[in-house]
Parts: structure tokens; C-alpha cells; sequence
């Protein structure tokens, strides 16, 4: 991407607000910025110009028909893909733009994605273990050993997502449900100030769909979350504010009921 | 895993007591049998077993970063031969007024090429403290070279396993010239002390095959337990999903260059040692086809298992020798036959066989 020499909306360094490093600056209470950010694969627009403002400790809900840019958005987002243009911000300073996949994980946006994906080769337990918050460097891993303390917290997820019994299981032995619950502990591990969920009840039966619900529900306010789902009766069931994607922009923003009643969203859904 | 020795794994404790057994019994069968006896290991018969433990623990090397890692490397053999030659190098200057030259520096085939002054690199390898950290220098620093290139560039998969062979190819075309000061295509060879000992002499063909017994299970142990840490989590982690890994905020370049470099010392290790023992080290070594090979001992011994690696590179090299001996045209077209049979009827290889024998799955 080209970065102009002088970016209109930096101003002096002196004239910032102190933030100390790695630290999110929420003060405007705004968690993700996203302004004007394009993605074009191959001369198809997956992403038109969207603006995107995430409120801090917010669950707000994506909908929007297949092809709406969803998983693009997520993608740009988490530095998998980087847009033609636009600017994507986390708090007021971090640039998430400069930064790739890992370090944007550690600064605290995590993302589970649409197909479960769960390490099968190791236990339940090794996965949490893997995903857990701590130095990720190559020397501090060889000679990690775990605490009394993250082993409690390593239980506490445990028991969150009801897979105590399963924890010397193979990961690749459950059943979906399971490995997606599997998937949303290992976010919570991660500590993360954003997450960014996609299609987290596919696959599940009504129960455990409710569960996932409750889950969510009780993470918001803690965390960020961003959830993406197709199935409108969680999406009803959970969410405060939706925001709903078509053709790679934002189509509208409100709660689930302005937005149904929408006859541009029943357009797009529908067709004419 | 129970303890640093002891695994869980019964046929890995096998392996390993097989191979202490091994380096314990022939020195002592050496010892104590007179030379006429057929219990007397010949200085041919010791150095050909010291040389297939220095395959093994090129096997087990290439196991670390193919079947732990998931990195298809098609040149691993490079870093033997870097390390082959750091050995060769101290080696060629021990000869001193011995060569056919007489010249004191110069090693015969520069005097040959009618060379004035020893060339820079070649200095300091008179010293064994010198060219033993080089053994491991020389092939780490080509794998860090390259592994951060690569790894960076994100670069997997076939792509990478061509680029690994384009390397070797490369290095072996480089050696393969008289100017470059490495003796060209006759290698270095006709070796005569090591430490002031005959390098002929029975007895520094022993220290030499348990040394390379000993470093084969320092290796496995070693290796072993870094696969028992987080590292060796993280590790296969990225072989199985790499961008996930990614996700988690690991950077996944770093543990693939971790690795690689690792694997390519232990590599330069078993060149280190497989040169005295055979005498020669030439370009032929860097030959894409030698580490071909490396990759059908571990896929048939067994890959992501560590002592299938050390099994496979044992007995196909075992193998080599009695075939080659018998019927020398066939040998290809049997390791061939085999590998694709392994391949298609045993994708987990011998390792894969005897744990599903012992009703154990692997994990």
C-alpha cells in the first residue's frame, strides 16, 4: 500500500495524549476504527469504501447475505489481508495497518474462525495451553513451564466451555460443537480486548446454541466481541446493536428490529 | 514421557538401549576377542556401523524439521557436507609435509593448482578447538542465511522443497570448481592424524564409532525432549495449521528458523563425523540425490517419531551395502520400488507399523 509523506490526521507527536506502549487508548470509547477500507481481489470489490466503528466492551452482531465481505472484513482486521485503502485503527493509536498477524494478536484481537480450528493432534488441554496469553517468543516457549496460576486459569476456561472431562482428549476427537467451544476457550485464553467470532453456533445442536448465547452475553462488557453469524435466532437472541454488510459496505446499523424491518435489508435478503 | 531416558513409547526405549548396547558391545568385543576371532569387529566393519550412526543422526535431523515441522526439506544434505567439510578441512591441514608436496600450509591439491598463500578461510583450521564450533557454525549459519529468506517470505510447501534443492544443487556446482579452494571435484581426502592419532589405526576407528553412537543418542534425547516442551507443541502446531498458529500470535517464521538451524548443526554434526570414518569428503555429497535419500530413510522409518528415522536410515543403509555389493544395478530401482510401497501401504512408515503392532495410536 502507498502512504502519503505527510498523513492529514497525524498531528504532532507532543500533542498526543501519553499512552504507554501496547496500551489501547479508548478514552472516545471507540475500540476499532474503520474508515473507508477497500479490498479488491482480482477487480471484485469484497470490501467498497466501509466504515466500521467498534464501541468499546460492545457484542455487536454482523449479518449480511454470502459475498457481503464479512470474513474479508475479519481478514483485514487481523492482518491476514491488507486493504487498497483506508485506515483501520485500534483505540485511538494503534495502527493496525503496520502491524502483521502475530503482533496484532498480541496486542489483543483475537478470532475464531468459520471452520472450527483446533490443533487435532493435541490434547484439549494443549490447546488451551498453546493459545494462552504469555510470552510467545521461540526461547521463552522452550523452556515454558506452567504456574500454579495459569494452570487455575487454564481449569477456570476449562470449565467455561464444559470440557473438564474431555481435557486429555485429542482435540480432534470431538465432536464440532465441541472443537467450536474448543476454538472460544482458546480466544479466551488469549485475553483478548477484541474478538472477532465467526459463525460460532454452525454445526451446533439448540442447547448448545443457548449455552453459546449465555456465554457470549456474559463476556460482553469485558471483551469486545464482534460476532458473525447466518442463524437469525441467535443473532436475535444476543445481540443489542447489528450492523448489516452488503456488497462490501455498510447497508445499516440499529437494533435487530429496525433492521428486519428495513426494506432495504429485505431487499437485499430477499431479492426484489 | 516418564523421565529423560525411559519414554512410554516401548520401541523408542528399544532403539535406544539397542544403540547403547551397540556402542558398549563392539568396543568390548574388540577388547577382548583376538583379531583372528569372528567376534573381532574389522576397522572396515567398525567404521562402516560408526558410519551408518552418523546417517541415523542425519535422518533423525531431517525428522526435527520434516516430520516435526512439517518443512519438506530436499537439501538437507548440504549441511552435512558443510559440516563434512569444516571436518575434512582440519583434517587436510593435520597432513602437513606428508602430502605428496611436502608443502607445510598448503594442502597438496593447492600446491597442484600451483596456489602461493593459503586462502583466508582456510585459516584457523589447523586448530581443532577451531574448526570443531565451525563443525556447527557452517551449516547453522547457511540454514539461518536461508531459513530467514524463506520462512519470512512465508515461502511452504513445494515451493520451498524446490528452492532447498536448487541449494545443495547449487553448493555442490560451487564446490565442484577448483577455484573456489575446497579441492574440487577430487573433495578432500587422504587424511592421515586426528588429534596426533593414526587415523588409520583401529583403535581411533572405535573412539570414533562411539562418539558417533554417543552423539546419535544425545541427539535423540535432546530432540526428544524439545518435542516434550512447548516448543515441540508450537512446533507440530505448525505443521498442522500454520496461519492459526499465526492467529494465536506466534511468530511462526521464528520457530520454523529455530528449528531449522537445530536440525542443520545436528546435520553438520553427522558430516563432522562421518568423515574421518570414510576418509573422503567431496562435492558429490551436495548431490540433490543424497538428500533424496535422507527423505526415504525417514519416510520409511517413520516420520514424527524421531527412532523411526534412526530405524529407516539404519536399515536402508544396511541395505545399500549388501545390495550394492551383490547386485549393484538394482539398488536404485529397489530403494525406489520400496519408497513408493512404504508410501502408498505404510504412510506412517516402520514406526507407524509396530505402534499400531502394539495396540498404542499414536498422538
Amino acid at each position: 500500500m502507498n502512504k502519503p509523506l505527510i498523513d492529514r490526521y497525524k498531528t504532532f507527536d507532543f500533542v498526543r495524549r501519553p499512552v504507554k506502549p501496547g496500551e489501547v487508548d479508548v478514552s472516545h470509547k471507540t475500540i476499532l476504527y474503520l474508515e473507508d477500507v477497500s479490498v479488491s481481489f482480482d477487480g471484485f470489490k469484497a470490501l467498497n469504501n466501509l466504515s466500521l466503528y467498534i464501541d468499546n466492551g460492545e457484542l455487536r452482531c454482523l449479518i449480511g447475505p454470502n459475498g457481503a465481505g464479512k470474513t474479508t472484513l475479519m481478514d483485514v482486521i487481523t492482518g491476514k489481508t491488507t486493504p487498497d485503502s483506508g485506515s483501520v485503527f485500534f483505540g485511538q493509536t494503534i495502527d493496525l495497518l503496520e502491524m502483521d498477524e502475530p503482533a496484532i494478536a498480541q496486542a489483543g484481537i483475537c478470532r475464531k474462525f468459520q471452520k472450527p480450528s483446533v490443533f487435532e493432534n493435541l490434547s484439549v488441554f494443549g490447546n488451551l495451553e498453546l493459545a494462552m496469553k504469555t510470552d510467545k517468543g521461540a526461547w521463552q516457549v522452550l523452556f515454558a513451564g506452567l504456574n500454579g496460576e495459569q494452570r487455575d486459569r487454564i481449569e477456570e476456561v476449562l470449565t467455561t466451555i464444559g470440557l473438564t472431562e474431555h481435557r486429555a482428549q485429542q482435540a480432534g476427537i470431538l465432536s464440532h460443537g465441541q472443537k467450536q467451544w474448543l476454538e472460544i476457550g482458546m480466544l479466551l485464553m488469549q485475553e483478548p480486548k477484541v474478538m472477532l467470532v465467526d459463525e460460532p453456533v454452525a454445526g451446533m445442536t439448540h442447547q448448545e446454541i443457548d449455552r453459546t448465547a449465555e456465554l457470549l452475553l456474559s463476556l460482553q462488557g469485558k471483551h469486545s466481541i464482534v460476532v458473525v453469524e447466518h442463524d437469525m435466532e441467535f443473532v436475535r437472541s444476543i445481540a443489542r446493536k447489528v450492523t448489516v454488510l452488503h456488497e462490501g459496505s455498510v447497508l445499516t446499523e440499529g437494533t435487530m428490529d429496525e433492521v428486519q424491518n428495513d426494506p432495504r435489508v429485505i431487499q437485499v435478503y430477499l431479492g426484489d | 514421557m516418564k523421565s529423560l531416558f525411559i519414554s512410554n513409547d516401548k520401541t523408542a526405549n528399544v532403539v535406544l538401549f539397542s544403540l547403547i548396547a551397540l556402542i558398549v558391545l563392539v568396543p568390548l568385543c574388540n577388547a577382548i576377542f583376538p583379531s583372528a576371532s569372528a567376534l573381532h569387529f574389522s576397522a572396515y566393519t567398525v567404521s562402516l556401523l560408526g558410519k551408518y550412526l552418523t546417517f541415523a543422526l542425519l535422518g533423525l535431523s531431517l525428522d526435527l524439521v520434516w516430520g516435526y515441522c512439517g518443512i519438506l526439506a530436499l537439501g538437507h544434505g548440504a549441511f552435512f557436507a558443510l559440516g563434512g567439510y569444516a571436518m575434512g578441512m582440519y583434517l587436510m591441514r593435520q597432513i602437513g609435509e606428508r602430502g605428496v608436496y611436502g608443502d607445510p600450509v598448503l594442502p597438496d591439491f593447492m600446491v597442484f593448482l600451483d596456489w602461493k598463500e593459503l586462502p583466508w578461510y582456510w585459516y584457523g583450521f589447523d586448530q581443532f578447538w577451531f574448526a570443531l564450533p565451525m563443525v556447527l557454525f557452517a551449516p547453522g549459519v547457511l540454514a539461518f542465511v536461508f531459513g530467514w529468506l524463506a520462512f519470512r517470505s512465508r515461502v511452504t510447501g513445494v515451493y520451498l522443497s524446490i528452492i532447498t534443492q536448487a541449494l545443495t544443487y547449487a553448493l555442490m556446482l560451487a564446490f565442484f570448481r577448483n577455484e573456489m579452494g575446497f579441492g574440487g571435484n577430487n573433495g578432500l581426502t587422504d587424511f592421515k592424524d586426528i588429534l596426533g592419532f593414526n587415523i588409520q589405526s583401529e583403535a581411533v576407528r572405535v573412539t570414533l564409532f562411539m562418539i558417533s553412537g554417543l552423539a546419535l543418542i544425545g541427539a535423540f534425547l535432546l530432540s526428544r525432549w524439545i518435542a516434550c516442551t512447548k516448543m515441540g507443541r508450537v512446533v507440530t502446531a505448525v505443521r498442522d495449521h500454520e496461519a492459526r498458529v499465526r492467529f494465536l500470535g506466534y511468530r511462526v517464521e521464528m520457530f520454523k528458523l529455530w528449528i531449522f538451524v537445530f536440525a542443520a548443526m545436528l546435520a553438520g554434526i553427522a558430516g563432522a563425523l562421518y568423515v574421518p570414518q570414510v576418509g573422503i569428503i567431496n562435492p558429490s555429497e551436495f548431490s540433490p540425490l543424497n538428500s533424496l535419500e535422507i527423505v526415504v530413510w525417514v519416510a520409511i522409518g517413520g516420520r514424527g517419531t524421531l527412532y523411526g528415522a534412526i530405524i529407516g536410515a539404519l536399515l536402508v543403509n544396511y541395505g545399500k551395502t549388501v545390495l550394492t555389493g551383490l547386485l549393484p544395478e538394482i539398488w536404485l530401482f529397489t530403494l525406489g520400488a520400496t519408497f513408493i510401497l512404504v508410501t502408498v501401504f505404510m504412510p506412517n512408515g516402520l514406526a507407524g507399523l509396530l505402534l499400531k503392532k502394539g495396540g498404542e495410536r499414536r498422538t
